[in-house]
């Protein structure tokens, strides 16, 4: 990749004998979006500290805009924007006080970049003298965001922006996100929400500690190994308990109100599977092929790691 | 007959003017698994902490395990478990610590402990890490045994606030067979969640809005009345609907 807004080159990091990060190597090509998608523990804090210059790789090299993270840190503190997973605004300054104390720091006004925040900015205009520590969370949300963004920098790191979000003020984030991109920002976000992935240019699917696969979600999706079956029957808890013994499944996942069952890809099983669950007393079985979801491949590279071990 | 193990009466909580929960009329079955949700702010943290004995209501009836809100706070909270994300464990004791604290707390004798430390070690495939400290033990495997530790008095009904936050999808699902197997041994499961697809394992679900139950039923009649294909977009329906009003 020529030029990429962010190199990542064998890195690790542990903690005492914990691994954080363990040789993990990728590239961003400047203004995309791209995700971390892995559960808590995996490592994503630990890659946006360093990447953010808080702390120090034990091994590998990394750079943000061609800058490198140890030699070159306080020249990347300025074109970085960082929203850190808790809320770190000022609980008792104003949402306008937070928002120019952080255009002052970065030696800039509301005023001079209004044009990239104002889309955020005017849903919380209207409580801009309440203070920080009294709004509720997507305000906060909504503020962070702002706030990192009003020096106009190259890249922001979004750490989990959404978690413990409802889903309303989820969606409602990843619509800013994607009206960000137009601006050519490179957004890097991470999120433990397997669902969030199809809204990113390309992810990462992390566990940890390493990068199980890098690809854009449709390819991910298209690599998934097996053909896939929505199953349904009359008593929900009995199915899970049959299809684990159902000698042709490879997997099955409770989603909801269906088992994801998967088989191999030769044979289509679906009339086998519907009379070896008539055979074990299920009535009203419905069975559709359907296509893998993120979550569907992400327990595949689990399983596939736990195997390879 | 079904016997209801919470009953919730007109349940109003102010904090000033703001009203947190306006007007809660609701009950709890014994044994089912009862999902609560809501957008950030609707009011679920509130009415938790009212149920499990730790704040007052402002006026209404509430009734837990049999026990009055006002006046047998203490025989609410040792008839309950509590499980949430955040506090969970003690970072700096060891599994088997954890153990008998918890138990230790709720009263079991030495003899009770033992046999439930050894039980759940061997449930939960805990026994190598025993003498670890709970902060080397990763999240997943924490969450589990905050559960089990949650219900190691065997209550009437534990209480989980989002439990399953931020862990592999994996153990997400481990987690729920937890689950089930506890409301198999007649614990109520009250349990709140931001996954859409939990919530369709849920007995019934109550949905809150602005501080009120904009909707209580069993996920297949919800999605019925709303004429939707899942639970995700029932919540969507609901919550956009508030919010843009």
């Amino acid at each position: 990749m020529e030029n990429p807004s962010i190199s990542v080159r064998n890195i690790s990091r542990s903690y005492g004998s914990v691994k954080a990060l363990d040789d993990i190597s990728f590239e961003v090509p400047k203004g995309e979006l791209f995700g971390f998608i892995g559960p808590d523990g995996a490592g994503k804090t630990t890659l946006f500290r360093i990447l953010s210059t808080l702390i120090l790789p034990d091994k590998g090299k990394a750079s943000v805009e061609g800058l490198d993270v140890v030699k070159d840190f306080k020249k990347i503190r300025k074109i970085l924007g960082y929203m850190p997973g808790r809320f770190s605004l000022y609980m008792d300054l104003s949402v306008e006080e937070n928002l120019s104390f952080y255009a002052t720091i970065f030696g800039t006004t509301i005023e001079q970049n209004y044009d990239l925040i104002k889309d955020i900015y005017r849903q919380i205009e209207p409580f801009k003298t309440r203070r920080a520590g009294k709004l509720s969370g997507g305000m906060k949300q909504k503020l962070a965001l702002c706030c990192a963004l009003i020096h106009k920098p190259a890249v922001i790191f979004l750490d989990e922006p959404t978690t413990g979000v409802d889903a309303v003020s989820r969606v409602e984030f990843w619509e800013m996100l994607r009206r960000l991109k137009e601006s050519k920002i490179t957004i890097m976000v991470s999120t433990p929400y397997m669902d969030e992935a199809g809204l990113c240019d390309r992810v990462a699917l992390i566990q940890d500690g390493k990068i199980m696969k890098i690809s854009k979600p449709e390819e991910i999706i298209a690599a998934y190994h097996y053909r896939l079956w929505a199953v349904r029957s009359g008593k929900f808890f009995g199915l899970l308990k049959d299809l684990h013994t159902y000698p042709n499944a490879q997997s099955v996942h409770a989603f909801g109100q269906a088992a994801h069952v998967a088989t191999d890809m030769k044979t289509n099983f679906i009339d086998d599977l519907h009379n070896y669950l008539i055979n074990a007393g299920h009535e009203d079985v419905l069975i559709e092929e359907i296509k893998p979801t993120i979550e569907d491949c992400f327990m595949e590279l689990m399983a596939q790691k736990t195997t390879d071990n | 007959m079904i016997e209801n193990i919470i009953t919730v009466k007109d349940l109003v909580k102010k904090f000033g003017h703001f009203v947190a929960n306006d007007h809660l009329n609701f009950e709890v079955r014994r044994g089912e698994i009862f999902g609560f949700l809501g957008a950030n702010g609707a009011g679920k943290t509130t009415a938790i902490r009212i149920l499990c004995g730790l704040s007052y209501p402002t006026s209404g009836e509430v009734n837990v395990g049999g026990f009055n809100i006002y006046t047998q706070r203490n025989d609410i909270k040792r008839n309950i478990g509590y499980m949430s994300q955040r506090f969970s464990l003690y970072d700096d004791l060891t599994v088997f610590e954890n153990i008998r604290f918890y138990a230790g707390i709720y009263g079991l004798s030495r003899k009770e402990i033992a046999a439930k430390a050894v039980m759940l070690m061997k449930k939960l495939e805990l026994e190598e890490v025993k003498d670890k400290l709970i902060r080397e033990v990763p999240l997943g495997w924490k969450q589990k045994l905050a559960f089990s530790v949650a219900i190691i008095h065997d209550p009437k009904i534990v209480f989980l606030d989002e439990p399953t936050g931020g862990v592999d999808p994996i153990t997400r699902r481990q987690f729920w067979n937890l689950i089930f197997e506890a409301a198999k041994e007649g614990i109520t499961v009250f349990v709140t969640t931001h996954y859409m697809d939990e919530a369709e394992y849920c007995d019934r679900v109550t949905i809150m809005v602005d501080g009120k139950i904009a909707a209580l039923d069993t996920p297949t009649i919800l999605k019925k009345n709303y004429d939707v294909s899942n639970m995700n977009e029932v919540f969507l329906k609901l919550a956009r609907a508030k919010s843009v009003a």
